[in-house]
């Protein structure tokens, strides 16, 4: 797919390829590896390592590489600043180019750099010559200088427009992900050079996609066909600088005009089907508590989508809050109130409401006098302050009818389900109340927990207009109950590789676990243009009119139109059963899981066997475990299926399930089961293969029910593929059930989370283990991304030891990009990219608490025989484990499905005061493309006394710097602790 | 914005009526009783001078009107809320013209009227219970869905949820606010109910003072700048139980009103003003 550019692009391109060839494959080889470093950096609250100083990599000495070694270089102090300047600079060129072409407005600014054109050509050189210079200029629009940056950035853009059409046209996945480096690392104009090199690279079919962002403004990204959701939401997230991203999703409008919320684990072309590839940014999980947000930028992007909401009417308010509103809009728009320069018509551009008078305009210019001092974020926080209590903030509506056919609107909001007649909320159910929701044909049911004086519990079912509305419905309970009541999610506890068929389950992170991420966000906080300032800036320069501010407040409306979704988001084929549910980005996902197993490369068999004798492990287990666990634990762990599952089967004799809060649900999974880990199993070798056992094991309980599908699923022969294999299921699915589960963790607790639950604590006591998933005590076992080949079993697997603290921390960098048309064959009949395989970046966190039953040790989770399976007989072994994972997100692009050659690999170990650090690099040669990984495991060990949560974060700057091209991947914290006290059974 | 950050129960001024004479006789009740007059004024008086005197408060002081007995429950003519005023069309068609010289009174306040003009809408401030939070508003014989639905168009910023008036004659007649987040309501079995219902409905969860007599749970609560919390309730002399109630309230400036003759024709303490918060001229 090309775009209007195409032909020139063409043109340009050709001469550029020439000149680069041979660096071209390097660059490519760096693009991939450059996302997981800008993932990885998150957990570690590091926005941009170094680049300068350890070249580890080996790369060819292109241009680019001087460039960015130069670079970092260059401005080492402030490089590390950049990154994210320069990130969103890139995308805006990107997008600016295009929006230029449909819209002229941008020529000017063309026009102004003459030397466009030639600058594609030698764009490296340009980047040698004045890369320090950029980076100051950069660094001065940071910080606000208005002047400057008016003027530098339009350069930039210049530049890169003008390379970027040449290689925005055709760019690939890969060449973005490069983009997305450069950007990180330098200047534009060498990421300008890189995407001509790209190109040559490329050979997927791809298709321009138009997202309308939250300020009205297009962003065009050029994604290839077979593209998953998150693969462009990344995008747009990385054009909009922002790293807080599991509150917003992509919406598209089906063929019937609803609005569906992209699902980011499902190919994008599967989704939308035939309709254009036009997608809006939305707000999907409006958040309680904006001020728990930790940027600015999120806040102001929320405050965006609010706008809109209210100026479409979707949010109701009165006239005196939408003065109100009003007037932080334009303290944080055009700043304080200038009587000279603030008359009504200043107000023309901004929309305050559905129906704006004159009245209410004279009463926000009146406001807006009052926030004199207010700084632009300020007066968003104060937006928000106040939109949060609007009754219908968050709400998402949707139309139906009750039994007796009258009309109302279901709300599914934080808390809950919401009925509304007319007007009015006729009543309400909170997620606690609900012990299930299902959807059949066009109904719509929730199972209510019966009240202190009913002995039975009920069920309420609503009529939506068709089966579609229903699913839809029935999806963003399941991601709101999901998101805002689960610690984490609840899915399969397969973690990111098992998905239901129909049993949809919310993939992305809970707002606890983003929260918590988000807690590590450390970075300056970045510069953002609002519209109106944007507009401001561009009528300086005598740049055309048409200013985005005004399209993006006024524009509301029109843009609103696409926006409605954001309420409805219905995600449209739930059913995908591969797909990772793992989503979205790059962010860090935190998981809880019981058990982490790694796959090595595996083959579909030992897969299945694996699966079967985790089945197997489940049941004896559960069987045989002597005592249930402490109720705390179970209250809390819960989350997932598995726990719910097992606790079933206890049966109640601990009764936890109402103890716990009597939130907890049961989760049934009824239709298709698709396990997900299989996915990984053959190739590995790019990401780390973990699985978590505990959700194979629910799932496997859950198979036995079902049967069937299952099988088929699991036989998917590229198991690394699996998950990315799209089953048609859900589509023709015609019902379906989520039971909510609650873990006890009360929201309450939930909230608390984030901030109690740092990577590592010291092994909590039992029931204060909010994860604790179902994980029976069985020693969990991580591994990093495994080196192919090398399927190490290392201390990991048997945890046995007294160690207090096991992290290790992989670093990977992959050379060189592997060809992006690979395709693994599927049963489906599906190819698979190998994006696929690029975990997307998940964080598994997953403290298994104190296990103090017996010890299963899974050593493999493929390979059955290496699994070790002990149930009774076993020595019970008292220790607590808890192992947090953080991964970082891949994109993908940069998985890659096939395996590898094992090139070399090497352990070096060497051994310090407490701390034991085993380095296994292996570099490993696919498709014509090298990658190294490096995985470090640190073993620390000592007594409480040690501050394990210092000692790991030591560990992994050290990591990082001493491989700073080198990015982390996943970070792996596996906490043992060995209970001194007696045994219990 | 003063709906949306002023603390809860911050008012600045009250509207109030004189009692016609025609309230003794003309008075609508729900049941029987003989009202004096006499001490009907009394209480009335000592009721308004309690707030602007005691309180403080910028009292707008409405005439009577002979023709309408039930003029002095203002209440019920107007929901106020912010900014923002809602003149009802009160249940009882006889009092439907009280809300003219309150409509007069609260422009002249300067908030933004919003009037009822559906011929099928009827709604009493007294069934309108504003947590701070949300709106709850009762279905009562003198409220209707579509009285509820007119104010919730009115006051867009809040959730607005209707509550079955199963006994008493309004919502207010057996519950209000005894402070931030905290519910007075009657014990009786359809009180409880009711507070149930509120519960259910909302996303927050409410403190319950539950005392012994449902018309004495309708108490006055203010948060005044200078006095803190102010709770107008039920003297002792006749509701004992009840008044013990709210005098373990802590930090509560707490005064006792009388109100045995009102009540007789279902007036409660908070039936006989219209509180508002107007930020001093800015």
């Amino acid at each position: 797919m090309t775009t209007e550019v195409g032909s020139e692009t063409e043109v340009k391109k050709e001469p550029e390829k020439a000149e680069e060839q041979s660096p071209a494959p390097e660059q490519d080889a760096q693009a991939p590896a450059a996302e997981p470093k800008a993932e990885a950096e998150l957990p570690c609250g590091e926005t941009a390592p170094p680049g300068g100083d350890g070249d580890a990599q080996p790369k060819a000495a292109s241009p680019e590489k001087e460039r960015k070694q130069k670079e970092p270089s260059a401005g080492k102090g402030i490089s590390r600043f950049l990154p994210p300047w320069l990130k969103r600079q890139k995308s805006q060129s990107q997008a600016e180019p295009r929006e230029a072409e449909k819209e002229n407005q941008e020529k000017v600014d063309e026009q102004q750099q003459p030397g466009q054109e030639s600058a594609p050509k030698s764009p490296v050189s340009e980047a040698k010559e004045a890369p320090g210079e950029e980076l100051k200029s950069d660094d001065k629009d940071d910080k606000h200088s208005i002047g400057s940056a008016d003027t530098q950035p339009a350069k930039e853009e210049k530049g890169d427009e003008s390379l970027e059409r040449s290689a925005d046209v055709k760019e690939k996945e890969e060449s973005k992900c490069e983009e997305k480096k450069e950007e990180g690392e330098t200047p534009k104009p060498d990421s300008g050079t890189e995407k001509p090199l790209l190109k040559a690279a490329k050979k997927m079919k791809t298709v321009m996609c138009h997202v309308t962002l939250l300020d009205g403004s297009q962003f065009p990204c050029e994604v290839e066909k077979r593209a998953k959701g998150h693969f462009l939401f990344f995008k747009v997230c990385e054009h909009l600088n922002l790293l807080e991203k599991d509150y917003f999703g992509l919406s598209y409008k089906d063929a019937a005009d609803q609005k569906c919320w992209l699902d980011p684990a499902k190919e994008i072309k599967r989704q939308i089907r035939n309709s254009p590839w036009q997608f809006a940014f939305n707000v999907k999980f409006y958040p309680p508590d904006p001020s728990q947000l930790t940027e600015d930028i999120t806040r102001y992007l929320l405050c965006l989508q609010l706008r809109q909401d209210i100026a479409s009417g979707r949010l109701p308010c009165s006239f005196v809050t939408h003065s109100l509103l009003g007037s932080y809009t334009l303290q944080a728009e055009l700043g304080d109130y200038d009587p000279s320069e603030h008359r009504l018509e200043y107000l023309s551009d901004f929309q305050f409401a559905p129906t704006q008078t004159k009245e209410m305009e004279e009463k926000v210019v009146e406001l807006h006098k009052n926030h004199r001092g207010m700084t632009p974020a300020q007066a968003d926080a104060q937006f928000l302050e106040n939109a949060k209590k609007l009754s219908m903030y968050g709400v998402d509506l949707h139309h139906a009818k009750d039994s007796e056919g009258v009309d109302i609107m279901l709300g599914v909001c934080a808390n809950g389900l919401l009925v509304y007649k007319d007007r009015l909320r006729i009543n309400r159910f909170a997620w606690p109340k609900i012990l299930k929701i299902s959807y059949k044909r066009s109904n719509f049911y929730i199972k209510i927990r019966p009240g202190e004086t009913e002995q039975f519990e009920s069920s309420v079912g609503f009529k939506l207009p068709n089966h579609r509305s229903a699913k839809r419905l029935w999806k963003v309970c399941v991601e709101h109950h999901t998101f805002f009541r689960l610690v984490t999610p609840e899915q399969p506890p397969k973690a990111r590789f098992l998905t239901l068929g129909s049993k949809f389950r919310y993939s992305g992170r809970t707002q606890a676990q983003t929260r918590q991420a988000s807690s590590l966000i450390d970075r300056p906080a970045p510069y953002f243009e609002r519209t109106s300032s944007k507009r401001v800036s561009r009528s300086l320069d005598g740049a055309p009119v048409v200013s985005v501010s005004d399209q993006a407040l006024r524009g509301d409306s029109s843009v609103a139109g696409d926006k409605e979704n954001g309420r409805e988001p219905a995600l449209e084929l739930s059913s995908d059963s591969k797909s990772k549910l793992r989503v979205q980005g790059e962010n860090i996902y935190v998981r809880h899981s019981n058990l982490m197993l790694e796959d090595l490369d595996k083959t579909q068999e030992d897969v299945l066997k694996h699966q079967a004798s985790i089945s197997e492990l489940k049941r004896s287990f559960m069987e045989s475990t002597p005592e249930p666990r402490p109720d705390q634990w179970d209250k809390r762990l819960t989350a997932s299926p598995a726990t719910s599952l097992r606790l079933q089967a206890q049966g109640s004799a601990e009764d936890k399930q109402r103890s716990g809060t009597g939130e907890q649900a049961e989760v049934e999974i009824e239709e298709t089961v698709v396990i997900k880990e299989v996915k990984k199993a053959p190739k590995t070798k790019d990401v780390a293969p973990e699985v978590v056992v505990g959700a194979a094991v629910a799932e496997e309980a859950k198979k036995e029910k079902e049967g069937e599908a299952e099988e088929k699923e699991d036989k998917r022969p590229g198991g690394g593929e699996a998950s990315s294999s799209s089953d048609s299921h859900s589509e023709s699915e015609e019902e379906a059930e989520y039971h909510p589960q609650v873990s006890s963790v009360s929201v309450d607790q939930i909230k608390e989370e984030p901030e109690e639950e740092e990577p590592k604590q010291e092994a909590p006591p039992p029931g204060a283990d909010p994860i604790a998933s179902a994980a029976p005590p069985r020693a969990r076992e991580e591994r990093g991304a495994a080196s192919e080949g090398a399927a190490d079993e290392e201390a990991h697997n048997g945890h046995t030891e007294t160690r207090q603290g096991l992290v290790s921390v992989e670093e990977d960098e992959e050379e060189e990009e592997e060809e992006e048309e690979e395709e693994e064959p599927r049963l489906n009949g599906d190819v698979s990219r190998t994006e696929t395989e690029r975990l997307p970046q998940v964080i598994c966190c997953s403290e298994p608490p104190v296990v103090k039953t017996e010890m299963v040790t899974i050593s493999d989770t493929f390979a059955a025989q290496k699994t070790e399976i002990s149930t009774k007989e076993v020595p019970i072994v008292h220790t607590e484990t808890k192992t947090i994972t953080y991964e970082a997100a891949q994109l993908d692009g940069a998985g890659d499905s096939e395996p590898g050659v094992l090139m070399t690999a090497q352990t070096i170990t060497s051994e310090s005061l407490c701390t034991t650090t085993t380095t296994h690099i292996t570099k490993t040669l696919k498709g014509g493309l090298s990658e190294t990984r490096i995985e470090k495991r640190i073993v620390i060990t000592g007594d409480s006394d040690i501050d394990h949560d210092q000692a790991l974060a030591q560990a992994i700057k050290e990591a990082k710097e001493q491989h700073p091209d080198m990015s982390v991947t996943r970070v792996v914290v596996h906490k043992e602790t060995e209970l001194a006290e007696e045994g219990e059974d | 914005m003063t709906a949306l950050t002023a603390p809860f129960g911050r008012f600045t001024h009250s509207v109030v009526r004189a009692i016609p004479a025609s309230f003794g006789e003309g008075a609508l009740r729900t049941c029987s009783a003989q009202v004096d007059l006499a001490a009907a004024l009394r209480e009335h008086e000592h009721y308004v001078a309690v707030l602007k005197h005691r309180l403080g408060l910028q009292v707008v002081e409405l005439p009577a009107d002979e023709s309408l007995p039930d003029c002095v429950f203002v209440e019920d003519a107007a929901v106020v809320c912010g900014d923002t005023a809602l003149v009802t069309r009160p249940g009882a068609p006889s009092r439907r013209k009280e809300t003219e010289a309150m409509k007069q009174a609260l422009q002249e306040l300067n908030l933004n009227i919003v009037e009822m003009d559906d011929d099928s809408a009827t709604l009493d401030g007294g069934d309108v219970l504003f947590t701070g939070r949300e709106f709850f508003v009762g279905l009562s014989t003198r409220t209707n869905q579509r009285g509820a639905e007119i104010l919730a168009d009115a006051f867009k910023d809040y959730t607005v949820s209707p509550v079955p008036v199963l006994d008493g004659l309004h919502l207010k007649s057996f519950c209000s606010m005894a402070g931030p987040d905290l519910i007075a309501i009657g014990s009786s079995e359809p009180a409880q109910k009711a507070f149930k219902v509120m519960q259910q409905m909302s996303d927050h969860r409410y403190d319950k003072l539950t005392v012994s007599d449902d018309i004495a749970a309708n108490c006055v609560y203010m948060n005044l700048p200078d006095k803190g919390h102010v709770l107008l309730y039920c003297t002792s002399e006749e509701y004992p139980e009840s008044a013990k109630v709210f005098e373990k309230l802590k930090d509560y400036t707490l005064i006792p009103v009388s109100n045995s003759e009102k009540v007789k024709v279902d007036g409660a303490l908070t039936c006989c003003s219209v509180f508002i918060n107007k930020k001093l001229e800015n």
